[in-house]
């Protein structure tokens, strides 16, 4: 017999004090109290975090890679929005 | 590191297969991770879940052998770090589930695969361990050929599978460094002690070579694995590097490998004997010494925890339900 389906939840751990949280991997839990408590215990297990956060997969909307081109690509030709585009002589020192 | 594949899978025609198989080669050939989302060849996708969940499996089966001495570790010590270990292999067989799941196969169905019998697992874990030197040699032996087996892993075209390994590796050098410390106090111990350990090397030395897989020529897997980049050494690379490193650290204990026709070669290699393929062959076909036991005791774990998981789910459920009814209040 196929046992019935447990949600997928993301989880996303703060590190240290000061960092923000990032994504370390997914786990299934029937609520979020459980996905919680399973977080701490499988990705946590050598002081890794300070704080969890868990996201149920479903609510993530995702960008779709095929569309890499048309959402990333406009960004790579201003280089402009970069520091280093600008010209400061060096006598005026660091800016 | 994961997220679920939010891709359904589309149907396409043969050329324009071909034009997307030759854009996904040319992505592996210039080193880029393949992501759950990604096109991939049908081939590629099942290959993946077939190595990724008889990998998680073996994890899973593997905490059996090792459970086995928790409550009767020597020491308080020995008892913690033991337990830590066992820990951390569940955790690995869930990264690795996970990984595998972003591929499209869902958790029930992989599980219920090894349950039934109809997925494959490591052949090592169908060995009993009989005495607590046995607990050593297989963090030493066991853990060390399957970090050499992991290592390059952790350069798979695969992104989430490459990821899950950087993870595992990480945490598996505790568990090779603590049996090489057990091996160590034994063979340091009394002469008995140091029989112990010897004994343990020699029945699990040959069962260990066997980890490696088939050697290059019966392997059936590995020419289109090397291709996609899921492997990057052939199984008597990896096997023979194993050796190499091993070889030493046994002689450091003192201890004799069992294989009388060890040589070492002019280029420094130590060269095994021939392996019995065909004790590998029983083993995988269901009939090593605890095949039948690993199975029904997954099974058991399995069913006995069936209460709990319907327990969660219908809490679940009431509180959603309570919740609803609440919002339309």
């Amino acid at each position: 017999m196929a046992t019935p389906n447990t949600p997928l939840w993301e989880v996303f751990i703060r590190s240290r004090n000061g960092l923000a949280h990032k994504h370390c991997g997914s786990l299934h839990a029937p609520d979020a109290t459980m996905a919680l408590q399973a977080a701490r215990d499988l990705y946590t297990r050598r002081g890794e975090g300070l704080s969890i956060w868990v996201v149920p997969s479903s609510a993530i909307t995702a960008s779709d890679p095929a569309d890499k081109g048309m959402m990333f690509e406009p960004a790579e030709s201003k280089i402009y929005r970069h520091p280093t585009f600008y010209e400061v002589p060096e006598e005026v020192g660091h800016m | 590191m994961y997220t679920q594949a939010l891709n359904s899978p589309e149907e396409g025609s043969l050329a324009e297969d071909a034009v997307r198989a030759s854009r996904f080669q040319a992505r592996v050939d210039a080193e880029e991770r393949i992501e759950p989302n990604d096109w991939m060849p049908a081939a590629y996708r099942k290959t993946l879940v077939r190595q990724i969940s008889q990998h998680a499996h073996s994890e899973i089966v593997g905490m059996l052998p090792e459970g086995n001495w928790i409550t009767r570790a020597p020491s308080l010590r020995r008892k913690a770090a033991l337990l830590a270990k066992v820990q951390d292999e569940c955790g690995h067989g869930l990264y690795l589930y996970a990984a595998a799941e972003t591929l499209g196969a869902s958790r029930e169905e992989l599980v219920d695969a090894m349950l039934a019998g109809k997925a494959k697992y490591s052949s090592i874990f169908n060995y009993p361990t009989l005495t607590w030197a046995d607990i050593g040699v297989i963090g030493w032996l066991v853990d060390g050929a399957a970090i050499m087996n992991q290592i390059p892993l952790c350069r798979c075209s695969y992104g989430p599978y490459a990821r899950a390994m950087i993870r595992v590796c990480k945490e598996e050098s505790f568990h090779q460094r603590q049996g090489y410390e057990i091996m160590l106090t034994l063979c340091r111990g009394t002469a008995e002690q140091k029989a112990m350990a010897q004994d343990a090397l020699n029945r699990w030395w040959w069962p260990v070579l066997m980890m490696f897989g088939p050697p290059d020529q019966a392997s059936q897997h590995s020419d289109a694995s090397t291709k996609w980049k899921i492997k990057r050494f052939s199984n008597d690379e990896l096997r023979q590097k194993f050796i190499d490193a091993t070889v030493p650290q046994a002689q450091y204990l003192g201890l004799t490998m069992p294989d009388p026709e060890m040589t070492q070669d002019a280029q420094g290699h130590w060269r095994h004997g021939p392996i019995d393929w065909n004790e590998f062959k029983q083993v995988l076909a269901g009939n090593g010494p605890c095949n039948r036991d690993r199975l029904s005791a997954r099974r058991k774990a399995h069913a006995d925890g069936a209460w709990v998981r319907e327990a969660a789910a219908a809490y679940a459920e009431k509180r959603a339900r309570r919740q609803m009814a609440q919002a339309a209040e």
